[in-house]
């Protein structure tokens, strides 16, 4: 399909943070990436992290106690941040920008029929008629390989697998530039996970969709990945090409975690990184990963910058600073 | 329509939703029926009472009940000149007629009324008219002679000269003969006649008399104090309280359930405005409210409707619905369709309140009695409407006129029984479907 290569999204320094009883939670802060037409990109990293805030902020799915929304959000060079709430809603939210969510399991009204529902943004956005939209939905079941005899079911009557498929159908409906998986397969066994990941690169390569796929399970991820951020405490601290990223970590952090992944038939026990994520609540003013670094020196206390490795590869590392490796 | 039906299998295997739904149908059977055959102005008109009435006996019990408990009173019968014996003998200008009013009576007791309803017509004159009666034993009474107009009541119950020559009041005395054991007076069984003899003035003119010779039970419901038949009153009443208790359930219920949703679904002021009014409005006492507006302002009953559903708004449901619909709100379902761009209205609406209705019905089922009840206990209590014919107004109009002491029974039961047998069947029904909807309640 389209090998177009431009750039879809942009986003720079993006800044999302909550209000607490205990003070100010910095979920996300200051995250900069961008991803190009029919690129799959993973955003790896640890619960807690800032990931799924982080896409429900591109989709500008905010909960009530924001204290900072700030940062470029630019999606095929529309500024997304200067659209009003209404405009974003009618011109991105799953017309360009769809989401599949987290716990996609429980992600359907128990009491409506899966097909109305995967019909439901095309009736609401676009305004089309039952009929027409129930069509668009069964070609959509199609597409994930559903039977369309399912969509006169009830959520509670698909297994977690047709579930899932089901919520990428929803996805999907709109035909929209760039999905955002969160979590999408985190319940699954590895049987039903890997078809699914079929499902994605078969789309992919024929829709020539984007995907945004936020995840902590580094080994099914490596399965479509282009690209690759690392995210720690509310920051990207690697982004790159996924075979660099999976081959060659930089980051200190990416090494560690690399590592600590189980393979098959290692007589040696998966390593582990000794300590916790930092309290978003509290960070540390140095590097944020300084504390749990087994290469940290007298820079870590001063905020590292995304030191740039190659054309498309930036680290946020002291390590890194001269740039090339 | 695959589902109803299989839902309505799955209620057929309760007992008691079965027979509670009959209930309800055979009330909605007879409500339509009711609005069919006796349409609402005409029910109007004849419960305001007057002579489409003065045919019926005062305060008569029900016939069914009388005859099966081997009583043998009698009803009513009415005896038309038009189809009776008569005899013309003319004068100049004019003539005089014997019309014989005869009937045949073998009740066991004796009537509650004599009337003889006389209405004359192209009469150049007065007509002038004797009346005298003639028992199965042959006795003759003369009851007297006067002038009468067009349309002339002669009641022979209150006529005291024959009451005090015979005794007794006319319509016992003229019925009575003495029992030769017991010395009692008891009901002469026979033929009895009321001759009236008329002389009336001009070639055209015409007399028409009617004997109404009231009963002591009536129809299937009896009469009440103004000769009303009760029947219309049971018949009129079911349709309106079903309506009523509807209404007022439906009314409540959903308002309480999208005002609850709004508020779990907008927070913030919203539902902390929505909460105070609920916990004021939960400590104002309802009747003593409706008491008040029905004393101040107006009792129809529409107007009664419009403030229980106005009070029932911010009712103590809502604390109810706002618990249940809470942790649906953070359900990941509705923000997924908060991604897909769904509406405020569309969320409320279509995401969360069909998700806790199932839990509702068995509530709202039983919420219908309720206001059915509350219906007639405003009519007990004088604020009924005063044009419509409810149960609560037989029953206000039993208390009045002290049914219970005169020994009415049936004019209070009727309508009790129908509001008992209202509220057994929603309150069946209601559980049967709690435990449809409920499964944890269910038998183990």
């Amino acid at each position: 399909m389209t090998q177009d290569q431009s750039t879809l999204l942009e986003v720079e320094d993006l800044k999302l943070y909550y209000k607490t009883r205990r003070g100010v939670v910095r979920a996300v802060d200051g995250v900069t990436f961008d991803i190009r037409r029919n690129e799959a990109l993973v955003i790896l990293g640890e619960s807690g992290c800032g990931k799924s805030s982080l896409a429900k902020a591109l989709l500008r799915l905010l909960p009530r106690n924001i204290e900072q929304f700030a940062g470029q959000i630019r999606l095929g060079g529309v500024d997304l941040m200067a659209l009003s709430d209404n405009r974003f809603r009618r011109e991105v939210q799953w017309v360009r920008v769809s989401m599949v969510m987290q716990a996609a399991m429980n992600a359907m009204n128990p009491v409506m029929k899966v097909g109305e529902q995967v019909a439901e943004p095309l009736r609401i956005h676009l305004g089309w008629s039952k009929e027409r939209a129930m069509q668009k939905a069964a070609e959509s079941f199609k597409r994930v390989g559903v039977s369309t005899d399912f969509l006169d079911r009830y959520p509670f009557e698909l297994s977690g697998g047709m579930r899932q498929r089901v919520v990428l159908a929803m996805a999907l409906v709109t035909d929209p530039e760039l999905v955002i998986m969160d979590e999408p397969t985190s319940a699954l066994d590895v049987l039903t996970q890997a078809s699914i990941m079929n499902v994605l690169k078969r789309l992919k390569k024929e829709l020539g969709t984007s995907f945004i796929l936020i995840t902590h399970d580094v080994a099914t991820s490596s399965e479509i990945a282009d690209r690759v951020a690392l995210m720690y405490a509310g920051q990207i601290v690697e982004f790159s090409d996924a075979s660099e990223f999976f081959h060659h970590p930089a980051h200190p952090y990416s090494k560690l975690l690399m590592a600590s992944v189980p393979r098959l038939r290692q007589s040696e026990p998966p390593e582990y990184i000794p300590g916790q994520p930092p309290n978003l609540l509290d960070l540390p003013l140095g590097c944020r990963f300084a504390d749990r670094c087994p290469s940290r020196f007298e820079k870590c206390q001063k905020d590292p910058e995304l030191f740039k490795l190659n054309a498309r590869r930036r680290v946020k590392c002291w390590l890194h600073q001269g740039g090339e490796e | 329509m695959r589902r109803w039906i299989e839902s309505l299998k799955e209620l057929c295997r309760y007992p008691s939703a079965v027979a509670g739904l009959s209930l309800i149908l055979f009330l909605i059977g007879l409500s339509i029926y009711t609005v069919i055959t006796i349409p609402y102005s005409e029910a109007l008109d004849k419960w305001r009472g007057g002579s489409q009435w003065q045919m019926n006996p005062i305060n008569a019990g029900p016939v069914w009940l009388d005859r099966i408990t081997g009583g043998n009173k009698p009803e009513t019968l009415l005896i038309r000149s038009a189809t009776s014996p008569k005899e013309r003998v003319p004068f100049e200008g004019g003539y005089q007629q014997r019309s014989i009013l005869e009937f045949d009576f073998y009740y066991d007791d004796f009537p509650s009324e004599l009337n003889l309803f006389l209405t004359t017509k192209n009469s150049s004159r007065e007509t002038f008219i004797q009346l005298s009666w003639i028992t199965p034993s042959g006795a003759k009474f003369l009851l007297g002679n006067q002038r009468i107009g067009e349309n002339e009541r002669v009641s022979i119950s209150q006529n005291r000269a024959l009451e005090s020559r015979l005794g007794l009041v006319p319509h016992i005395g003229l019925f009575a003969e003495k029992d030769e054991i017991s010395g009692k007076a008891v009901v002469s069984k026979g033929r009895h006649q009321l001759v009236v003899d008329a002389i009336l003035f001009g070639e055209q003119a015409e007399l028409n008399a009617d004997l109404a010779v009231y009963g002591r039970v009536h129809g299937f419901a009896g009469t009440d104090h103004q000769r009303r038949d009760l029947m219309l009153a049971l018949l009129w009443g079911t349709p309106v309280a079903l309506a009523f208790g509807l209404l007022a359930a439906v009314g409540t219920t959903v308002t309480t359930l999208i005002i609850a949703a709004a508020g779990v679904w907008f927070g913030g002021w919203i539902d902390a405005v929505i909460q105070r009014l609920t916990e004021v409005n939960m400590i104002l006492p309802m009747l003593p409210i409706l008491v008040m507006v029905g004393t101040l302002y107006s009792t129809s009953i529409w107007l009664m409707l419009g403030v229980v559903i106005a009070l029932g708004i911010f009712s103590a449901g809502i604390k109810m619905y706002r618990a249940m619909l809470l942790p649906i709100r953070e359900s990941p379902y509705i923000e997924a369709a908060r991604a897909y761009g769904a509406s405020n209205t569309r969320i409320i609406m279509r995401y969360m309140i069909p998700r806790i209705l199932p839990v509702l019905i068995p509530t709202f089922v039983t919420l219908i009695p309720s206001f059915v009840f509350l219906e007639a206990s405003l009519a007990v209590l004088g604020l009924g409407d005063p044009v419509l014919p409810t149960w609560g107004k037989v029953l206000n109009d039993a208390q009045t006129q002290s049914a219970l002491y005169n020994g009415f029974y049936y004019w209070v039961v009727s309508p009790a029984i129908l509001l008992m047998v209202t509220g057994l069947g929603f309150a069946m029904l209601g559980f049967a479907l709690d435990r449809v909807f409920n499964p944890r309640l269910r038998a183990q």
